[in-house]
């Protein structure tokens, strides 16, 4: 495990931000996606959550992946999962009780988020745990970037601030920017989304999908 | 089932293994930061205090702008402070659903659809410099739609007039039920007489909007639109709570003792 090939890790670690982005590529995990960013603080929060529960998962899984029998993976890879996610429920209600509030059910929600099941599957019960934590590290790295996009046009057009700071004044606050409305509407992130693939396939055009 | 791993033994101890270890870790984790996010829960409810009565400013320390706020304890059925109770650490909650500390309510009576209330309740009084009740800071909660809603009414030393009205906690359909935590539905209670010239309650929530003109106009507040059943649970709970079995012997003998300096 000291041998852990430095290439190979980089690749794991980056690979899935933009070559293998799990979001744009793989469509995992739009629900979370849409949810949680009209606001650039909760979606920071949240993809920190995310991230640590599926390199977590993924060192954990990857750690007892030998003594897994085959019959019971998924029901023992759900509840290392869950586990997880209620300690980092837990912690953000302790530590980050206003954002807590905000994610709400959210965070319990990524329990189901199928990049975190996903990863375990495909990745964790093939891996030794170093490369199964930086795979969920990556992961969770490729989902933070485009909930933080997301996340950066809504609130920036949508409510005329990042992090909650003004940088649009609001015509309503006596200032000249007309804010767009729809922009904090969960529905505006599929468009954002949409054309994020789009634009990322128009740029790496071995993404696009053979026609069927 | 050549393979060990794959043994009905294997599969039988792996799961039991499983379960301890992350049950030992779920409530080690609930058990630690217990403590820390009861007094997170402690502090919100004391900004959302703070909140409907104005006192709130932003850069300020909550548990140094709560000394302005006096928590009193008060018996409901007879309307005056009780002083036997600690009433910083009374938990109206808990005492709800406590048979011994609290009244079922018939269906008649519960409109707003708690079932139990606490035979005392936690009021919180902010003081003038003459030590004359300034403003009343009232919990109040019933059922919505999907949800029991939470809040926090704050009158006026005339125990009439709404200063501030806020809902901390509520379940409701987000974007339509769920504007009872949008600042500015709540900024539009504020000014409204709650009660009418008898002390009885006097609030609706009107559909369409509330005409200026109309000489209710003062007892009445835009519903939500979209949420008729959510609208009805807060015109219902303030019922309940400002009526003869809520505060309102209480908050009768809050206006007798104002020296019948009577407005409304």
């Amino acid at each position: 495990m000291a041998s852990v090939d430095a290439k190979a890790a980089k690749e794991v670690l980056f690979g899935p931000v933009f070559a293998n982005n799990p979001i744009a590529l793989q469509v995992l995990g739009i629900c979370s996606a849409l949810a949680v960013t009209s606001k650039m603080e909760t979606a920071l929060v949240m993809c920190i959550a995310l991230t640590a529960v599926t390199a977590f998962s993924n060192a954990l899984i990857s750690m007892i992946r030998s003594h897994i029998p085959s019959s019971i993976r998924i029901i023992v890879q759900m509840t290392i999962i869950a586990s997880l996610v209620i300690v980092v429920d837990q912690i953000l209600k302790a530590y980050a009780y206003e954002i807590s509030k905000q994610l709400s059910v959210f965070v319990g929600l990524i329990i189901t988020n199928c990049i975190v099941m996903g990863r375990a599957e495909a990745y964790a019960m093939q891996n030794g745990p170093v490369m199964s934590f930086l795979d969920g590290v990556g992961n969770g790295l490729g989902y933070s970037v485009i909930l933080m996009i997301v996340a950066t046009i809504r609130e920036l057009f949508g409510s005329g601030t990042m992090f909650g700071v003004e940088i649009l004044p609001l015509v309503t606050n006596g200032g000249w920017y007309q804010s767009n409305g729809m922009l904090l509407l969960p529905p505006s992130a599929f468009f954002i989304i949409g054309f994020f693939i789009w634009a990322l396939r128009a740029w790496r055009t071995e993404q696009v999908e053979a026609a069927d | 089932m050549s393979n060990p791993k794959d043994s009905v033994k294997q599969t039988l101890i792996v799961a039991a293994a499983l379960c301890l270890v992350c049950s030992v870790l779920v409530s080690g984790a609930a058990v630690l930061l217990k403590p820390t996010q009861d007094y997170n829960r402690a502090l919100d409810r004391k900004r959302n205090i703070l909140q409907a009565a104005g006192l709130m400013q932003s850069d300020g320390d909550i548990d140094t702008l709560f000394k302005q706020i006096e928590p009193r304890v008060v018996d409901l059925e007879k309307g005056t402070f009780v002083e036997t109770v600690d009433a910083a650490a009374y938990d109206q909650r808990k005492a709800s659903r406590d048979p011994k500390l609290s009244t079922g309510l018939t269906v008649d009576q519960d409109i707003a659809g708690i079932k139990r209330r606490a035979d005392q309740a936690s009021v919180y009084l902010v003081r003038d410099a003459a030590g004359g009740i300034q403003k009343i800071i009232l919990p109040v909660h019933g059922y919505g739609l999907w949800s029991t809603m939470y809040g926090f009414l704050a009158l006026d030393g005339d125990a009439r007039t709404v200063v501030g009205f806020k809902f901390y906690q509520q379940g409701e359909t987000p974007g339509l039920g769920g504007e009872i935590a949008n600042p500015e539905w709540q900024a539009q209670w504020v000014g409204k007489r709650v009660l009418d010239a008898d002390g009885r309650p006097a609030i609706q929530l009107v559909k369409g909007g509330v005409d200026p003109a109309s000489a209710d106009a003062v007892h009445q507040v835009d519903a939500l639109s979209g949420a008729t059943l959510t609208s009805n649970g807060v015109a219902n709970l303030l019922q309940f709570w400002l009526g003869a079995n809520g505060f309102g012997p209480f908050l009768a003998s809050v206006r007798e003792q104002q020296g019948g300096s009577n407005n409304g």
